[in-house]
């Protein structure tokens, strides 16, 4: 693909079931109504001068560049702000336009510099396209008269820079950061000439304004005003591809814009169906970790992992890694063996991955680290529905009434997303939101939420069965809806169940600590709101009950009848960009891909004829179990792609003696991460721009990811994965990932009808895609259910074993922050540090001052397994009682204080309470000195001088 | 009553109303001679605003300062038809006579276009006005 702007229809896209045929230039042409004429004029082909005007935002009708002649109206009205009507006549050229466009240009142009060929949107910049197509030649006004040069440029945001003097005030930015962000934080400061945009208030500059760095803005202007620093410093790009971010599950696509092998800027695609051409300060900018001077580029092995690494050839690597995994398979059994597929890297490596663990180590030992996240998802929607995954796609929220949010942070931890939604709630919808923490989308400019449900952390269970208490005890259910699509007798035995008085949430305050008030208006309005859409998050899964609340939230939306149609469903947000398709991959230690247990014998037969193995029928071991297996001695050898368990999972010192255990740790990753510290074969990985392949994000969507560059440590990680397979003995001969797709869809039956071509072709699709549902399936369950008859699961609220007492008096619960992304090896390696360098601890303000503590202290938090320190953030975001803090630094590793108590179904870490004391400190633990020094000598690298 | 409560009590009396921003924004004007970046940020907050949103507003109307002004303000016409009758001609006088002490304000019509040239001093309209009637009215603002 070339490098050329993408189509611009001027105004959004309506939506009517009445057509309006009307003439513009004679040529007829047909619209929905409610059109205007200039996105009317765009489809079929014309192209009216426009500025203020561009399709991502509604009409403004400023810049008076778009007037055009209507037969029998009066003047020259504004096309973009002109609805079409049935039979008009629009002239969009004429003497007396071309006269008017040209005066209103001359006036732009008179307060603008004219150095273009110095400027950075040389080329790209509509100004300069509408001045070419309204034939301006001069401006009589001249240049002399009081203007608007000179101004200083903004250059305090770390990705673009603003340069009031290129602007021309058509309010695209303000309109994109309040229409498609839901930020506010631009605005015009002043009136008439005296006009400039300004980011927050007359202090404020960009950085220090509530401006969150989505990038919207800079999209949206028509100028260089708002240009990418990275644009300023290397030019125009020459060419683009289309291809998937490989943060969070929202799954944006962009346009990767290079410039031969150098990316110049990544740029939200606005045929993306994921993000609409949104992107958030993740995605857009915070990819120059790619090219980061930490990232390990070559193989790297060692005896031990007290030794320095040396740096070897991939043959030397592979052959010495071969050479361990043979002899360990030898002497412990194959069973001594394993891995992790990464939820970071792409269905093609992920589906690798785990067969070169079945097939070539020849155990069932893989895990993923959705273990970590989602996997209560995964067991309680298949329990409930019949599939592991969500039930809608991401369009879906602008037809939901009300919106139950529960243990997630959107705004934060998937900001395009939480944009879409804060859209739709500025339409009317109503917010539910059940989080101990008050998150923005509770209270944030032009957002409030109808009810906050501050639960004590470790009470999701207990306040949701309270919530279907007062649905079914006020006779709110949809009997025949259940009638229809849930099993009846289930039904009764659960509507006995959850009608028990002590399910009231009068009886449940004293555990919740919410006022049963609040939850009985809430269920109300959950109930009879019109369509009820839930969305949640790891506030939901990572509990020692995660599995029970996944399938009380699937109860309530069944009890509702919310599910089966647009605007209501159950929606998990995926954490990571691929960890939906990496549970879809097979990633479990119990599942062959498409979630089917390895149990079932035909399916394994199946992949035993593809792949010329024979299976282990036996599940194997999940992370926690091969780390309790190592300390036993039974557990040998680990091969991790693309994830860091020592600092992402829970009780860091159990982690590593895990590892510490193991005779063979492998490393594939693009740094020299926390948990290489243990490994002793570093396999250098290769980032999501310079490989082929797919991701699946939270609705589903197999999107393709594409190769913008080579890959700078020398091949992508499906290749590396494949020779390692093929120096234990394997026989691989994939020349492509679309080759692993086509091996993927021919052994899934949910992905039978997915190709690279056909992704080509359509850019992107949900599964199923089978001969079921050949076009894909955004919303599922919409004739029934997939187990055929919904399942009402009777949810008992248990108390979690980690309580608060006299030494922990505190609850710990742990989140994500914008400008960070879990464990941060690529943020913190970003300018996004600007944002959040470190991680701080959140308390109450009365907790605080018990404790001696003001903001910015240092503290000491410590729980029964660990402590580490970190500064306190003082503010009532957080009730009493309650502490947060974010696990995004390794100087901090909050993990080090999280337990090992973990979900009863599926092992999913308890990540969300811990029992915890604060106190007053004046450095870091003994652990953290301890580690960091660990670390500083784990890390070393020989260098040797390479031999002429 | 700190100033911080009397923003709180304001805001206060408004806060139900449908619309409520310009009325505070012209009671704290009243009140504190301006509506500074502080007061901005508490509206907003009070409000559900952005700070952004508020400042719009605030800057977008000469008569909301940003900073506290104690000196009295002489609003003088200077628009087509005080210009016509003459008021550009007293313009240096005024500039004189009012010095350091005395803010002039330039506004653009007071709405009496047939007896200028017009000035304002508090809520009060000054028609009809020479050099030594405008130097008056500013000596004695």
């Amino acid at each position: 693909m070339g490098y050329e702007r993408q189509a611009d229809f001027g105004t959004p896209e309506v939506k009517s079931d009445q057509q309006v045929t009307l003439t513009i230039d004679g040529r007829e042409v047909t619209v929905p109504a409610g059109t205007t004429v200039m996105r009317a004029a765009a489809e079929c082909g014309g192209s009216i001068p426009k500025l203020c005007a561009t399709d991502s935002l509604n009409q403004f009708g400023s810049c008076r560049l778009c007037l055009v002649e209507i037969e029998g109206a009066r003047g020259t009205p504004a096309s973009c702000t002109t609805p079409v009507g049935p039979g008009m006549v629009v002239h969009t050229q004429t003497p007396r336009l071309e006269k008017l466009r040209k005066g209103v240009m001359e006036l732009y142009i008179s307060d603008h510099p004219l150095d273009c060929l110095t400027c950075s949107a040389n080329n790209d910049c509509e100004l300069q396209d509408q001045a070419a197509n309204v034939g301006l030649r001069d401006v009589r006004y001249g240049y002399q008269g009081e203007n608007h040069m000179g101004q200083d440029v903004d250059t305090s945001n770390p990705y673009f820079d603003f340069s009031p003097d290129k602007c021309i005030v058509c309010s695209r930015c303000v309109r994109a950061c309040g229409e498609t962000q839901g930020t506010f934080a631009l605005t015009v400061d002043g009136r008439g000439f005296a006009s400039k945009i300004s980011a927050g208030q007359s202090g404020d500059d960009f950085l220090s304004s509530e401006c969150v760095s989505c990038g919207a803005c800079v999209q949206a202007c028509p100028t260089s005003a708002l240009m990418e620093k990275s644009v300023v410093e290397h030019g125009k790009p020459e060419r683009a591809v289309v291809t998937t971010c490989a943060y969070c599950g929202v799954g944006c696509t962009f346009r990767a814009e290079m410039k031969g092998e150098q990316l110049v800027r990544m740029v939200p695609w606005k045929d993306g169906k994921a993000n609409r051409g949104h992107s958030c300060v993740k995605g857009r900018f915070a990819w120059g970790y790619a090219n980061h001077q930490d990232r390990i580029l070559k193989p790297m092995i060692r005896d031990s992992i007290d030794q320095p690494w040396q740096e070897v050839s991939w043959e030397e690597a592979l052959s010495y890694t071969a050479a361990k995994i043979k002899s360990i398979k030898e002497t412990y059994g194959a069973r001594a063996l394993g891995g992790i597929t990464s939820s970071r890297c792409t269905n093609e490596e992920t589906f690798l991955v785990q067969k070169l663990i079945r097939g070539g180590f020849g155990s069932n030992n893989v895990d993923t680290c959705a273990r970590v996240c989602h996997s209560p998802t995964g067991f309680g929607l298949s329990q409930a529905f019949g599939t592991s995954a969500g039930t809608q796609d991401f369009d879906s929220v602008m037809d939901a009434d009300v919106i139950l949010l529960i243990g997630a942070n959107p705004t934060d931890g998937h900001p395009v997303f939480a944009s879409r939604m804060k859209r739709r709630l500025r339409q009317g919808a109503k917010l539910i939101v059940i989080d101990p923490r008050r998150i923005d989308l509770v209270r944030s400019p032009h957002i409030n939420a109808e009810h906050h449900l501050p639960l004590q952390p470790g009470t999701n269970v207990a306040v949701l069965t309270s919530i279907a208490h007062v649905i079914v005890t006020e006779g709110l259910a949809d009997e025949a809806f259940i009638r229809e699509r849930c099993d009846w007798d289930e039904y009764q035995d659960w509507a006995r169940f959850v009608s028990d008085e002590k399910h009231s949430p009068e009886y449940l305050e004293a555990v919740t600590k919410v006022p049963a008030e609040t939850v009985r208006q809430a269920a109300r309005l959950y109930a009879t709101g019109g369509n009820g859409a839930i969305y949640y998050g790891l506030g939901v899964t990572e509990h020692s009950q995660g599995s029970s609340t996944v399938m009380a939230i699937a109860n309530l939306a069944m009890v509702t009848g919310n599910i089966g149609r647009r605007g209501v469903g159950v929606n998990p947000l995926r954490g990571q960009n691929n960890v939906q398709g990496s549970c879809d991959m097979g990633s479990f230690p119990h599942e062959l891909s498409g979630y089917r247990h390895l149990s079932d014998s035909a399916t394994r037969q199946m992949f035993e004829k593809d792949w010329g193995v024979s299976l282990d029928p036996e599940p194997g071991l999940r992370i926690p179990n091969m780390l309790d297996a190592a300390v036993d001695g039974t557990f040998r050898a680990i091969y991790i792609q693309g994830e860091d368990i020592l600092q992402s999972d829970p009780d860091t010192h159990h982690v590593a003696a895990g590892l510490a255990a193991m005779d063979l740790v492998i490393v594939h990753d693009l740094f020299l991460n926390e948990t290489a510290n243990y490994a002793t074969v570093f396999l250098p990985g290769s980032t999501f721009l310079e490989k082929d392949g797919t991701f699946t994000n939270a609705e589903r969507r197999i999107q393709p990811v594409r190769k913008v560059m080579e890959p700078a440590n020398g091949y992508a990680d499906w290749e590396i994965t494949q020779m390692l397979a093929n120096a234990i003995g394997c026989d691989w001969n994939y020349t492509h990932p679309s080759e692993i797709l086509d091996e993927i869809a021919r052994l899934t039956p949910t992905f039978t009808g997915v190709s690279w071509e056909r992704l080509e072709r359509e850019g992107s699709l949900q599964w199923p895609v089978n001969e079921k549902f050949p076009d894909g399936s955004p919303i599922m369950h919409v004739d029934g259910f997939v187990r055929g008859k919904g399942k009402f699961v009777v949810t008992e609220y248990v108390p979690t074993d980690e309580r608060t007492g006299p030494r922990f008096p505190l609850l710990l619960t742990t989140g994500r922050i914008l400008s960070q992304y879990n464990v941060g090896a690529q943020t913190r390696r970003t300018a996004n540090v600007v944002w959040h360098h470190e991680d701080v601890l959140e308390m109450h303000p009365t907790d605080a001052e018990n404790r001696g503590l003001a903001d910015g202290s240092w503290a000491r938090l410590a729980s029964r397994t660990g402590e580490t320190t970190l500064r306190v953030v003082v503010t009532d975001r957080v009730a009493p009682g309650v502490v947060y803090t974010t696990f995004h630094h390794p100087a901090t590793q909050a993990n080090v204080v999280t337990t090992d108590y973990s979900d009863w179904a599926t092992n999913c870490p308890e990540y969300k309470v811990t029992a915890v004391q604060v106190t007053p400190s004046n450095g870091p633990s003994e652990w953290q000195e301890e580690y960091n020094a660990q670390a500083e000598r784990s890390r070393r690298i020989a260098h040797v001088e390479p031999a002429e | 009553m700190s100033r911080e409560q009397r923003l709180s009590e304001i805001i206060a009396d408004h806060q139900g109303r449908e619309g409520p921003l310009l009325p505070i924004l012209h009671d704290v004007q009243e009140e504190f001679g301006c509506v500074d970046e502080e007061a901005e940020r508490v509206i907003a907050l009070a409000l559900n605003l952005s700070r952004a949103d508020v400042h719009g507003v605030v800057s977008f109307y000469h008569d909301f300062h940003t900073k506290a002004d104690s000196r009295p303000v002489v609003q003088i016409c200077r628009a087509e038809s005080c210009k016509a009758r003459g008021v550009e001609a007293l313009m240096e006088g005024a500039v004189r006579a009012a010095g350091e002490r005395v803010k002039l304000a330039d506004v653009y019509c007071l709405g009496l276009c047939s007896s200028g040239p017009n000035a304002r001093v508090g809520d009060k309209l000054h028609a009809r006005l020479d050099g030594a009637a405008l130097n008056k009215l500013i000596e004695n603002a």
